[in-house]
């Protein structure tokens, strides 16, 4: 029923984790990138006095539309129709490969051109078009990279991040015969706008996938760049988006709020440099002919219990993951899924009936840094304690699994999260415990018991003395208090 | 087959939702209405202001901004035009013949393909609407601007926006596209850029490396 996911893997966590812990370059490059994004994230979000509010009404946004889905999809399907889209519905993977091919097939196309897609990757359509004689070109910079690099995606907002520029010059000079190349990014860059310029003003087929989906009047939303995105969606004749069902939002005004929240956690941007957004085909302007396909691939199962339902309210902007302990220290690949960091670790097994990915929800220390920044509010440890319930569940069939370590770590932090009081207490115990590990430069060094298999690899930043609960607290009770005046600090110190 | 598909997503959300046989309209439009939305949604900033910080708000994006008055758009156009050193310019059709000087070639380029909009020096447009608080323009394939391609294809953009088509926040950007949102629409904030080598911002990626804007005070 859900996606095979056949070039990934299907090691644990720890076993790729390691491995990509001992690659010194690729954490150096992966510090280096997050580190700018959340710099700059910081920025733009903290000089808005309103960002609060933002990420309230973006949360709501998408809860609603969530508890409406089967509504909305129906009103963007006969939106979108209305304004000469054609709207396919695929259960899986497979469906959505079929679907796509005889699409491309039926214009006798054997190139297309694409636009950065995650849902193309979870479905494995690069491979299932290779195997039928369609060349796909990623145009996206990123993409190209990993495209030519016979990579895989290592973040969903910048996918070659983990690759510095030395590393991008060799591909380049390898794959596109540009011995002469140089190593300055303006250098990449132009090698990659000569490379792709001839392919957009000449084949006629694209692949998309999509931002936001409009019920209201079967719009279409896609965010980006470079501007390569608006090439793939204004010149060729035939555009095909592949979206999840989870993307669609009730109105078109809802956008001013993503419009702000998703630029400027991605890219800290305060908008990025282009938003295209359409409804069916136009005379004279853009594709002909125009196909959405819904893909739900696991997601509908995802809405049947509220905990996890917020899953599906993300809006992929990575925060989460720039802002993850975990993610700085091992990449993306670690979590050999398509969507890695907090947001891979609590989808990726959801998509797969906790069938793949078991050992994801526990790839988190639930320092809740995901959950401070995520501009549509999703509880990530919340949803991480939920599902490694589940994996307990599960274990506790078997006698091994019921004497595990993490099956006892598990019993204590689901009475610890069983309670708001209680996980607030258990945050101070730990908050006092801590202070016997931490060293001078304030991160945990050496964890004792269970969890020293942890520390062995990778240094915990310490509890910060104030918790984001205790600092919204006081800022909820400043807030009510006479003055009213002060201005958020989003990122919670 | 494709039905097939559809009904049995849609049952499996209505499943997994456990939604009542007969959904309730009425319901969700409140449940709708009840968001909150307690986000800046209209100006705090008087005009001039305004036009400042969107001014200021471009140039942090490495886009040219230049502020005349409504009689000087044809020699501000000259001057931009001959800065960059760009002759041949794309226009919309009904682009208003009193913005352009003489002494350049505009050619009317809604209907050129691909190729033909490869060969131009850059593109004159206007816009519909543009956001201070973001520096950002809003093309729609509407008067003076055209189809979306031709503020694309060709390597340089010189967009020319008007002071009362300037607005503060995203939401009156949004309540004022509402009337004309089946348009195709793209909202433009600097020239393209990519920060994928090493989050190095690099201006110029595969639209326009130039974009230069003439605010008209009308
Ligand atoms: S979970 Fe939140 S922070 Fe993470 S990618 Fe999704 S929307 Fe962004």
């Amino acid at each position: 029923m859900s996606a095979p996911q056949s070039y990934w893997s299907n090691r644990s966590f720890p076993e790729a984790a390691k491995e990509l812990l001992a690659d010194s370059q690729i954490r150096r490059n992966v510090r280096h990138a997050t580190d700018v994004i959340q710099a700059k994230r910081n920025r733009v979000v903290g000089e808005l006095p309103d960002w609060e509010a933002l990420r309230e009404a973006g949360s709501a946004i998408r809860a609603h539309a969530l508890e409406h889905l089967d509504e909305y999809l129906i009103e963007f399907e006969r939106n979108c129709t209305r304004a000469g889209g054609t709207v396919h519905w695929a259960r899986d993977a497979a469906e959505a490969n079929r679907i796509i091919l005889a699409l491309i097939q039926s214009h006798q196309a054997k190139e297309v051109i694409k636009i950065k897609t995650m849902t193309s990757e979870e479905i494995g359509l690069n491979r299932h078009l290779e195997a039928n004689g369609i060349r796909p070109h990623e145009t996206d910079l990123a993409e190209l990279i990993v495209q030519l690099g016979h990579d895989k995606p290592s973040h969903f907002v910048v996918p070659a991040l983990h690759k510095n520029r030395q590393q991008v010059r060799e591909i380049f000079q390898r794959e596109l015969q540009l011995p002469e190349l140089g190593d300055k990014p303006e250098d990449l860059c132009a090698a990659a706008r000569a490379y792709l310029r001839e392919k957009y003003l000449r084949i006629k087929v694209a692949v998309s996938g999509a931002n936001f989906l409009v019920a209201e009047n079967g719009a279409v939303c896609i965010v980006e760049s470079e501007g390569n995105g608006r090439m793939c969606l204004t010149l060729p004749d035939v555009l095909i988006s592949l979206v999840g069902i989870e993307k669609v939002i009730p109105r078109f005004r809802d956008l001013e709020v993503m419009l702000q929240t998703l630029p400027r956690s991605a890219t800290g941007e305060r908008m990025n440099p282009y938003n295209s957004i359409w409804t069916g085909v136009h005379e004279g302007d853009g594709p002909k002919e125009f196909h959405v396909i819904l893909l739900d691939n696991g997601r509908s199962p995802i809405l049947r219990e509220a905990e996890a339902r917020q899953t599906l309210k993300c809006i992929r902007c990575a925060a989460c993951l720039n802002a993850c302990p975990v993610y700085h220290q091992t990449g993306g690949h670690a979590y050999e899924s398509v969507y890695p960091g907090p947001i891979g670790a609590i989808l990726t097994p959801q998509l797969h009936s906790m069938e793949q990915g078991r050992t994801l929800p526990y790839a988190s220390s639930l320092c809740g840094a995901c959950y401070e920044v995520c501009p549509v509010k999703i509880n990530i440890p919340e949803v991480l304690i939920h599902l490694r319930g589940k994996v307990v569940e599960q274990d506790q069939s078997t006698l091994g699994g019921k004497l595990g370590a993490w099956n006892i770590g598990m019993q204590a932090a689901g009475f610890a999260m069983g309670g708001a009081g209680r996980f607030t207490l258990a945050q101070h115990m730990g908050q006092l415990a801590q202070k016997m590990f931490v060293s001078k430069n304030g991160f945990i060094e050496h964890l004792p018991f269970m969890l020293s298999g942890w520390t062995q690899t990778r240094d915990l930043k310490a509890l910060p003395q104030q918790t984001f609960r205790d600092w919204w607290a006081q800022r909820e009770s400043a807030a009510s208090g006479p003055g009213k005046a002060e201005k958020g600090n989003h990122d919670g110190e | 087959m494709a039905s097939d598909a559809r009904s049995a997503i849609l049952g499996r959300i209505r499943g997994a939702l456990r939604v009542p046989a007969e959904r309730d309209d009425a319901h969700r439009r409140s449940t709708y209405e009840a968001i909150p939305r307690n986000y800046q949604q209209t100006a705090t900033k008087p005009g001039e202001e305004l036009l400042a910080l969107f001014a200021h708000r471009l140039e942090e994006y490495d886009a040219g901004v230049q502020r005349v008055s409504s009689n000087d758009i044809p020699s501000a156009v000259a001057g931009l035009l001959g800065h960059r050193g760009r002759k041949r310019i794309g226009i919309p059709d009904d682009l208003p013949s009193v913005w352009l000087p003489t002494g350049f070639e505009f050619e009317k380029a809604a209907a050129f393909d691909a190729h033909q909009l490869d060969q131009l020096d850059g593109v004159l447009t206007g816009c519909t609407v543009a956001i201070a608080e973001t520096g950002s323009i809003v093309l729609q394939n509407a008067a003076a601007q055209g189809p979306r391609k031709l503020s694309l294809v060709p390597d340089y953009h010189l967009c020319i926006v008007f002071a009362s088509q300037i607005v503060e926040t995203v939401p009156e950007c949004f309540a004022r596209l509402d009337a004309t949102a089946h348009l195709p629409t793209t909202f433009v904030s600097g020239p393209s850029a990519t920060a994928d080598i090493e989050m190095t911002r690099i201006k110029g990626v595969h639209g326009p490396r130039f974009l230069d804007v003439l605010i008209v005070g009308d």
